[in-house]
């Protein structure tokens, strides 16, 4: 591997001063930046080892505030916490389908994020969720909704010596279920041909959604919000019939290549199978049934 | 233009303190600078578990980890699994239930099941599965490494006078 140096930061100003730097490049689990490094596809001549800055590896939840993950918290805490798990499942389905056990231990959602791979599993969890990021920079503090922060492949939102601190979702309301699926041609350990996020808000009565949200990975160059299908869904009831209807919205708001792991058409028809499996399965969790 | 740096772990119990390059993964200097090469080095990009290692008590792939990361961590090998008595009992199942052919990928799925074990001591055939999908092994098949990790919990719960998988299907393979 390339030469660099190390550096292990205690706070934020120090980390940010560090990442003004030439060439220096965050270091969170290391399971995405010591591949690029290794196979030279990143230039680093300071590695910035964020994981002893307190903002950043923090987890903790809140009713009023909500919950905060540190960008450097590594995604085994976030699916072997309880309340995270029974609180955010779209969140926890998607950190669960991060590689395997020992990626979990060392992967980070921030990380996840950051690296802006269209086919990010916990992206459009996050987007469903209603996560924004906290992001600190030489010009002070700013926040930014998840479905703003990628900007293309491999590619985000961060000027130069900005830090992604930590991801804030909203405490959801009552009636809210929320899910992630994706489909890949094996049983683990891969990375998704399609992945679909949805949550959905249900009224007192439980017969009619109030507000939803949708979102796809690996059909565009960023994951997006399907913001049409989730007006359409608004204030109607969730049957069968709905849910088909938004399914179709989001398949026809995808915009996919064909590549190595599927075609075009293949993922525009995942990308509608997939959404109406996952609205249904945030249903059942809004209403209680499912798991 | 970074220069060594001195890195003080625990590494199977033992305080060691040993020099490296920034740019070194922990599994490098563990094969290289301290002659532990029990770990092995596959892929080298955290796809194939055969350096997986166990790092303040959470599995990791050693070939994704910066050697200067593990200041202050306690580390456990493959070598550290044996305990003074002799086998540990996944290694013991691993040679009675023949789990292994060319030997590369054992040492990482020993490290691997013992991690399970630690946090989960009775698991399902399901939960083994899961656990081991991060490892890969071109030999086997797989269905005699989840027998053995089976019959190493079962042993374990033995002696540990539990019984905590009485009533569970303990069937496993086809």
């Amino acid at each position: 591997m390339q030469e660099f140096a190390y550096v292990r930061p205690r706070s934020v100003a120090e980390a940010i001063t560090l990442l003004e730097q030439e060439e220096a490049c965050v270091l969170s689990g290391g399971t995405d930046l010591l591949v690029q490094l290794r196979e030279g596809r990143r230039r680093a001549r300071v590695v910035v080892d964020i994981k002893f800055v307190p903002e950043v590896s923090t987890l903790r939840f809140d009713p009023e505030r909500g919950l905060e993950i540190g960008a450097a918290t590594p995604c085994w805490r976030i699916a072997g916490d309880p309340v995270v798990s029974r609180i955010y499942p779209g969140l926890v389905d998607a950190v669960g389908l991060v590689g395997g056990v020992q990626i979990q231990g060392r992967a980070t959602v921030g990380g996840n994020l950051c690296n802006a791979s269209p086919a990010g599993d916990t992206i459009p969890a996050l987007i469903v969720h209603e996560a924004a990021c906290v992001i600190a920079g030489p010009n002070g503090w700013r926040e930014l909704p998840v479905e703003q922060f990628c900007t293309g492949p491999g590619r985000n939102a961060l000027e130069r010596g900005e830090l992604l601190v930590s991801l804030r979702l909203p405490s959801p309301p009552a009636g809210f279920g929320a899910g992630y699926l994706r489909f890949i041609p094996r049983n683990e350990m891969d990375i998704a041909v399609v992945g679909a996020g949805a949550a959905v808000v249900l009224d007192e009565s439980r017969e009619h959604i109030e507000r939803a949200r949708v979102a796809l990975g690996a059909v565009a160059p960023t994951p997006i919000a399907v913001a049409e299908a989730a007006a359409f869904l608004a204030g109607r009831a969730p049957t069968a019939e709905n849910l088909s209807e938004a399914a179709s919205i989001a398949s026809r708001a995808a915009r996919p290549i064909s590549d190595m792991r599927g075609t075009a058409a293949q993922r525009t028809h995942l990308a509608g199978v997939l959404t109406r499996r996952t609205l249904e399965r945030a249903v059942e969790r809004a209403t209680g049934r499912g798991v | 233009m970074s220069g060594k740096v001195l890195v003080q772990s625990r590494i199977n119990g033992e305080d060691i303190a040993f020099l490296c390059d920034p740019r070194q993964s922990l599994l490098e200097v563990l094969r290289e600078t301290l002659g532990l090469t029990g770990a092995k080095e596959g892929c080298n990009n955290g796809n194939c578990g055969a350096c997986n290692v166990i790092m303040d008590g959470v599995l990791v792939n050693s070939c994704l980890v910066l050697a200067v990361e593990a200041e202050g961590c306690a580390i456990t090998t493959i070598e550290g699994i044996a305990g003074p008595q002799g086998l540990h009992p996944l290694q013991q199942a691993f040679l009675e239930h023949a789990a292994l052919q060319c030997g590369i990928c054992t040492p990482g799925f020993i490290v691997s099941a013992k991690a399970l074990l630690d946090r989960n001591p009775a698991p399902s055939e399901e939960e083994v599965r899961h656990w081991l999908a991060g490892n890969l092994c071109r030999c086997t098949g797989y269905d005699k490494i989840v027998r053995a990790v089976l019959a190493a919990a079962d042993v374990m719960n033995e002696d540990a006078g539990m019984s905590v998988r009485a009533g569970q299907d303990q069937q496993v393979g086809w």
